[in-house]
């Protein structure tokens, strides 16, 4: 398994209950670009075949045909990257709920969970691109009829590929495209040979992406820490009083931004709604409700917070101030 | 193309699954009579069901627009903000002028970037060397010889150098504007924070900081894209004009009757009230002109109108009628009867079956507009957005942006100041003679300047706001027990809907209507095909392979033009291809009645 490997397929579904979000999300990264990776600009990365029905010049059955054949077991290995939540095909009498080209024998369309019971025994590695793939997300709301959730849920927490990772997520509602991208890359310079097994968490996330919260990467930490709290949304401080979610969320949008550095939630106004944890959606929402566990920290903080603002106020009026011999004439 | 009745037709089954380069799955099915080389029937099916309307039962109305922007991943924020319409009419809030600018803003954003990427990263590869080269190795002959008119402006010194500057992951200009549109989702991330599903947009206004600093990082960057639009508009026109003049004809490809609907974008923060009993006034005031065009002629700019006339039809859908359920609204607050078949009072009722096209084949419903003048149900298409949000704009001839863009009855001027390495310029769009796919794609790429034309007005007035010192971006408002709501807008693709029904403080029913169901509907009960069918059933085929080699190049531009958006499919079973019989009539061009 540990070979060096030369030539990969990336094999990307987007044909779970999603929006094809993640797929457009990532034509957005820049570190690395897509393009970059495709065309092989990276240094020492195996040469790269990129297949997403969003981007592929191929149609049909043309484009089935990658699909086809990796099922088949020809071609390349190749890392397959599911986008959308999986759909539970069991509970009606008969149709489907998602499907992915067609079974030419019987001219339905072939579900989008048959090509996963076809293909991942097969793949290097398995990624899910976004929250709906790796945990459900939005799709998987109480009272959806599909019965749909994420894909660890249908092929099992502990599935590992015939490589031997387990199933890579990279949540995200959409997934922030660089954390998407570089894990791809870092999967890619695994494959090589040039890099160590992939350091996940125990739910599969990339512990370098999806280690700290929103809040220790926010820049309103500091107003939360002087118990500066927003009473309504458009002011400058802490908004966890406004439905923020940002203190427990596993997310690393506030230091990274969204795109090349600009954008993200808490730090540009949007109240976290954890769309990045396995919680997602039921039990953070009504997400303009304050958090019920912040009721009571940002309460605590109160005395601490006033106090210490108070005394820097102080401070900071001091500094405001020049030394006595740079006084501006007054006469001048 | 030969259509003498004289001439046994050869129908040959042809399917299109998945269609690619969109967004969403969709599948085309069509029976091709190569005797007559034009498409004889095409039937479009949709294989995937999320759910929405169901799951959104009982859900907090203040989540409607982070719910509701996960339908889609392209435009989510397009529902976002049409929830957050219907919101702030269902909760009575009317947010501070800056919130809307700033909204504006980021809606202009949206269109420059997603027009952008979707025309030459995914539009444009049909276009493209490689695959003119494969279907119309004529067309790649001549385009090699035939000099580009706006040359000295673009650089393509060739209409083949263009089509090579296409070529997926290698042309000049398709990663030019894979760059591009990072450059415009910047922009809008400055005003929404994420993309596509924004976070800091609230029923109420917003949650961004206004500023110099905010809107400067705008501008800067708008200027940028602009001096980039100065090449693309003559670029694309070279590159379409070319397509008519190789191959003459190729007007009635992917054309359908003028029927188109656009539904407004842009809010005027001082007319708009978000008050039902207003809209009517409010929405003639909005920055892209609603309204419905048929046969050439403007029949209504009313947005109360155009609400009552929505009527959501089953007929070849994998759902159960929903005739005897709640009637959840019976009047309008302006007392006008609502009709059970009227999103308000739709119930979703999915029915898995197996696909059966003669009977039900598609997850999409059968939206239409009832026009009570003749007692029709119009399938109207919104010409992939920009060719409605143009035509209906330029006759109602209300537009003028502070001289940027100006509609004249029938055109709009849209000025560009200089930039970086072009002077100001002046580019014109003219209503076209057909609705066709060339002049779909072709508003598509003047949308963009009017996007970008239209932003340096509300850039204008937000920092009206700011140095006036108006910074104010949200007001409070309270969720009534029982309310209704409705937001009309513009999607990237054209006319969006969404009603709200508010019961006990929570969403009693809502139904989004984005702009694919109408153009990617299936045969409604009527037996009226959806516009996607009955473009693709016009179309002459002008691809030089052979059945055994077909590609459906001029099926799949038809069907692209329309910028699809949505969990569809088409199949194609090539080289396997099955002579069949005909058992009924073509329906050509079957039209509505």
């Amino acid at each position: 398994m540990n070979a060096p490997i030369t030539d990969i397929d990336i094999l990307w579904i987007t044909a779970g209950l999603g929006c094809d979000g993640d797929t457009i999300a990532i034509t957005g990264a820049s570190q690395p670009s897509l393009e970059d990776v495709v065309r092989g600009i990276i240094p020492g990365l195996p040469k790269v075949r990129f297949r997403n029905p969003v981007l592929a010049r191929e149609v049909g059955e043309v484009f089935m045909r990658f699909y086809r054949d990796a099922a088949a077991g020809v071609g390349p290995p190749f890392i397959l990257v599911i986008e959308g939540s999986i759909p539970d095909e069991t509970n009606k009498q008969e149709g489907f709920w998602a499907g992915f080209g067609n079974d030419a024998a019987t001219g339905q369309p072939i579900t989008t969970c048959e090509w996963i019971d076809r293909l991942a025994p097969k793949a290097w590695a398995v990624m899910c691109a976004g929250t709906c793939s790796a945990f459900g997300g939005i799709h998987a709301m109480a009272g959806n009829p599909t019965g749909a959730r994420g894909l660890p849920d249908y092929l099992g927490a502990k599935w590992k590929s015939r490589a031997e990772i387990p199933i890579v997520n990279v949540p995200g509602c959409p997934v922030q495209p660089d954390n998407f991208m570089e894990t791809l890359l870092y999967l890619l310079r695994q494959a090589a040979g040039s890099a160590p097994p992939i350091p996940l968490d125990d739910l599969g996330r990339p512990t370098w992406l999806f280690g700290e919260t929103v809040h220790e990467g926010c820049d309103r930490g500091g107003y939360y820490e002087q118990a500066d709290f927003a009473e309504e949304h458009g002011r400058k401080q802490c908004i966890v009083k406004l439905g923020c979610w940002g203190p427990v969320v596993q997310c690393n949008v506030g230091k990274r931004g969204w795109i090349n550095g600009i954008g993200g939630c808490a730090n540009v106004g949007g109240i976290c709604i954890g769309c990045t944890m396995p919680g997602f959606p039921d039990k953070l929402m009504p997400f303009m409700d304050q958090p019920p566990g912040s009721i009571l920290s940002s309460h605590a903080i109160q005395t601490y917070g006033n106090s210490i603002r108070a005394l820097r106020a102080f401070t900071q009026a001091s500094m405001n101030k020049e030394p006595p011999r740079r006084q501006p004439n007054e006469d001048a | 193309m030969n259509d003498s009745p004289e001439i046994p037709p050869k129908l040959v089954e042809m399917v299109w699954d998945p269609v690619t380069r969109i967004v969403g799955s969709l599948g085309i099915h069509t029976k091709i009579d190569f005797a007559r080389r034009r498409v004889a029937e095409c039937y479009c099916t949709s294989s995937i069901f999320r759910g929405y309307s169901v799951f959104m039962k009982g859900k907090d109305p203040r989540d409607a627009h982070q719910i509701t922007s996960r339908i889609c991943g392209i435009c989510g924020d397009n529902h976002a903000t049409c929830a957050v319409y219907a919101q702030n009419m269902a909760f009575g809030v009317k947010p501070p002028h800056v919130a809307e600018w700033i909204i504006n803003l980021a809606e202009a954003a949206e269109y420059m970037f997603d027009h952008n990427l979707y025309q030459d990263n995914l539009v444009g590869v049909d276009f493209s060397e490689v695959l003119v080269k494969e279907t119309n190795p004529g067309v790649w002959e001549k385009a090699q010889r035939t000099e580009a008119p706006h040359a000295a402006i673009h650089g393509f010194r060739t209409v083949a150098n263009i089509m090579r500057a296409l070529n997926p992951f290698e042309g000049a200009f398709y990663l030019e504007a894979l760059q591009m549109s990072r450059l415009t989702r910047e922009m809008f991330s400055l005003m929404e924070g994420r993309h596509p599903h924004p976070s800091t947009l609230y029923p109420g206004g917003v949650g961004t900081n206004p500023g110099t600093q905010l809107f400067n990082e705008y501008l800067v960057r708008l200027l940028r894209y602009i001096d980039f639009l100065k090449r693309c508009v003559p670029m694309h026109d070279d590159l379409f004009d070319f397509f008519y003049e190789a191959l003459p004809g190729y007007e009635e490809v992917g054309r359908r009757r003028v029927m188109l609907g656009c539904w407004g974008s842009f809010q005027n923060p001082d007319a708009c009230d978000f008050r039902y009993e207003t809209m009517s006034e409010w929405g003639r005031e909005m920055y892209v002109t609603p309204g419905i065009v048929l046969d050439g002629k403007l029949i209504t700019t009313d947005l109360v109108d155009i609400n009552l006339g929505i009527r959501v039809l089953l007929g070849s859908s994998f759902y159960d009628e929903w005739e005897g359920s709640e009637m959840f609204v019976t009047h309008d607050p302006l007392g006008n009867a609502i009709d059970p078949g009227h999103p308000w009072n739709q119930t979703t009722l999915p029915r898995p079956q197996k696909r059966n096209f003669s009977k039900n084949y598609s997850w999409v419903m059968s939206p239409r507009w009832f026009d009570k003048s003749t007692g029709d149900h119009l399938a109207l298409d919104t010409g992939g957005g920009p060719l409605a949000r143009f035509w209906v704009t330029a006759l109602a001839g209300k537009i003028d942006l502070g001289g940027y863009v100006r509609s004249t009855g029938q055109s709009v001027k849209i000025n560009l100041p200089k930039t970086a390495n072009h002077d100001a310029v002046e580019l014109e769009w003219k209503i076209p003679r057909w609705s066709n796919t060339l002049e779909r794609d072709r508003a598509r790429t003047y949308f963009q300047a009017y996007a970008a034309a239209a932003a340096l007005y509300f850039i204008d007035q937000a920092l009206g706001e700011v140095h006036a010192g108006r910074l104010k971006t949200w007001n409070e408002f309270k969720v009534p027990k029982e309310a209704i709501g409705c937001g009309f807008h513009e999607a990237v693709r054209g006319a969006l809907s969404h009603h709200m029904v508010i019961r006990d403080g929570r969403i009693a029913n809502y139904h989004p209507y984005p702009p694919t169901p109408w153009n990617a509907s299936p045969r409604d009960r009527f037996g009226v095909p959806g516009p996607y069918e009955d473009a693709v059933m016009n179309t002459p085929i002008f691809e030089e392979n052979g059945e055994d080699k077909f590609q459906g190049i001029d099926i799949m531009r038809t069907v692209r033009s329309f910028d699809p958006c949505l969990p569809c499919g088409v199949h194609m079973y090539t080289g396997s291809a099955k002579t069949i019989t005909v058992r009924h009539s073509p329906m050509f061009g079957a039209q509505v009645r």
